[in-house]
């Protein structure tokens, strides 16, 4: 029977945000992806502060894991949104067509 | 009762979310297309904001919230400051959202949303109020970049600036659960404590550290985290752009003191590292890649860019009077920023953007006046005394030299004279060359004393900025808990 310990979740929160950071940067086809990989992010900080408020004994982090999730809701919210204008303009999601500011 | 006398120094953001939520409803009963009624409540909420903040001033910190809020000296006059900031923004912008359709009751809202986000950020002293206000901020800022619906470059825009800007906040959250993790707190004096007392882990603290230092970096515009602000500022409406450009970098200057002054001070060989690479790179690439722009819009990214640079110089000194005169140099920035755009939105009409530094030819011929206004403000941002800008960069190169950098100093005047070249160049275009058209500048009245107001204050505040940078140093000296 293994045994968990803080590092466990330390290193599968370190291994989500590693996955959401080559996510947002690798990816170059789907802004939904994106979204997810962002999503992804705010999850894996999640973890920590569970993790870290059970090892330390203290309800602050779980609390702030309230107020993540609830931002991360209105965040997904702005997202959708943003990228249902985007399409209607742009009639694609694809990252390679954002291309339009240079200089 | 009792309770509620306690809370006076949050009376101000009470206020305004109140009054937030009062205009957005009686935004819906005002037929007028031109919005005055939503426009006057909106500026004498304002008025009102300014006067309970002064009202109401510490001179002492008071916490509050179980210490989650904090009202000091530095928190009130940044407070203010923003005010004045975003009442520019509406009284500048007025005339340029309306002929676009989109001086709407969600514009003024998001924009007093975004105010509410700002304070709570300036007076967060802890990291969950922090996080809290960074997002009412930034999720208010970007729905307001993407206003403009039916544009595919304001869409693009804030598509962008949506993913870094949650990629800025994941960070900053991550950096935050490892000093929780370390430290066992989430309050900046505890942290601070934790730190000091050795109780923390220090290699916890110094992970958590970096991915901090890359959020706020984020957020901040700073090298090699500044790829979103050229797009952004170039896609999105001037209107939006100047309230980007502005009073958020008021919060930021809090934020930055908040979170690495205050809760890591003992750290600070650590973070003034990292912020000398990041204030030289700024310096460099903003200076460098706007000496070949065309939008102008785009090349006060740039600037902007550069001006974070030094403004990093003065954090990284590391003293009271370093701050100070970061404080300072942030707040006559975020003036020039103003007046800057302001002139964009006056030059610009129905149907025609001023986006491109061809609009500024000739203008001395059209309207010598704004002309010279704007030649106040390109002077000041370069830093050619006697203007507020010269005496901005002066006071943060005299700290960094105190402190023993020389060669940063020295790095930073000569990219500051590379920079001095794009300034100059907006000079030259409105005084020597012919203009493309003759036709009139026609703006509303407060918008052209605005201007007038805007660009002298930048040229009294360089002959006499004294008062100013005393009160700089004074506010950040009571306000920050050092040891």
């Amino acid at each position: 029977m293994l045994n968990l310990t803080l590092s466990h979740y330390l290193i599968l929160s370190g291994l989500m945000f590693s996955v959401s950071v080559v996510g947002i940067f690798l990816n170059r086809k789907n802004l939904i992806v994106l979204l997810m990989a962002i999503e992804l992010m705010l999850l894996s900080v999640n973890t920590n502060f569970i993790a870290f408020s059970h090892y330390l004994n203290d309800t602050a982090g779980q609390i702030f894991v309230f107020f993540i999730l609830t931002v991360a809701a209105a965040e997904a919210a702005i997202g959708l949104a943003i990228l249902i204008v985007l399409f209607r303009n742009l009639r694609t999601i694809d990252m390679d067509e954002l291309d339009s500011l240079k200089g | 009762m009792n309770y509620l006398s306690t809370l006076y120094p949050a009376y101000a953001e009470i206020f305004l979310l109140v009054m937030a939520c009062v205009i957005l409803i009686a935004d819906l009963l005002v037929e007028n297309q031109r919005k005055t009624v939503t426009y006057v409540l909106v500026q004498l909420t304002l008025l009102v904001l300014f006067l309970t903040t002064y009202h109401y001033h510490q001179t002492e910190p008071a916490h509050l919230f179980h210490n989650m809020f904090v009202g000091d000296q530095m928190s009130d006059a940044l407070k203010m400051f923003s005010y004045i900031a975003v009442s520019m923004v509406l009284v500048y912008t007025r005339s340029y959202m309306l002929v676009r359709g989109l001086f709407t009751g969600e514009f003024m809202v998001l924009t007093l949303f975004a105010l509410l986000g700002m304070m709570v950020m300036i007076s967060a002293s802890h990291f969950m109020s922090m996080y809290v206000g960074l997002e009412i901020m930034s999720l208010s800022l970007y729905a307001m970049v993407a206003l403009q619906r039916d544009s595919a470059t304001a869409t693009e825009a804030a598509m962008k600036y949506f993913i870094l800007g949650a990629l800025a906040s994941g960070l900053l959250l991550y950096g935050m659960s490892m000093l929780y993790g370390a430290t066992g707190t989430l309050e900046v004096k505890a942290v601070a404590d934790a730190i000091k007392g050795g109780v923390a882990n220090s290699n916890l603290v110094v992970f958590g550290l970096v991915f901090i230092v890359a959020g706020l970096a984020f957020k901040l515009g700073a090298v090699p985290f500044h790829m979103w602000v050229p797009d952004v500022y170039q896609g999105a409406p001037t209107a939006i752009v100047m309230m980007i450009g502005s009073a958020p970098k008021l919060a930021a200057f809090a934020f930055v003191m908040r979170l690495l002054v205050e809760s890591m001070q003992p750290l600070a060989a650590h973070w003034s590292a990292m912020l000398a690479i990041m204030a030289i790179l700024s310096m460099a690439i903003g200076n460098i890649s706007a000496i070949s722009q065309v939008n102008i819009k785009r090349m006060l990214a740039y600037s902007s860019i550069a001006h974070i640079g030094f403004f990093l110089l003065g954090v990284l000194s590391g003293t009271v009077e370093g701050y100070g005169a970061a404080m300072f140099y942030i707040v006559i920035y975020a003036l020039m920023t103003l007046g800057a755009f302001g002139m964009i939105t006056l030059l610009s009409h129905e149907g025609y953007e001023a986006d491109s530094l061809d609009s500024f030819k000739g203008l001395n011929q059209r309207s010598p006046w704004l002309a010279f206004m704007m030649l106040l403000l390109m002077f000041s941002m370069a830093g050619v005394p006697p203007t507020a800008g010269f005496y901005a960069k002066f006071s943060v190169l005299e700290q960094i030299v105190k402190t023993g950098h020389v060669e940063m100093a020295i790095a930073a005047v000569m990219l500051s004279l590379i920079g001095a070249f794009y300034y100059l160049r907006i000079v030259k275009l409105m005084y020597f060359d012919v203009p493309e058209s003759h036709e009139p500048i026609r703006m509303p009245a407060e918008s052209g004393l605005l201007i007038s107001l805007n660009g002298l204050a930048v040229l009294a505040l360089g002959i006499l900025p004294g008062w100013l940078m005393a009160a700089c140093s004074v506010v950040v000296q009571k306000s920050l808990l050092l040891q």
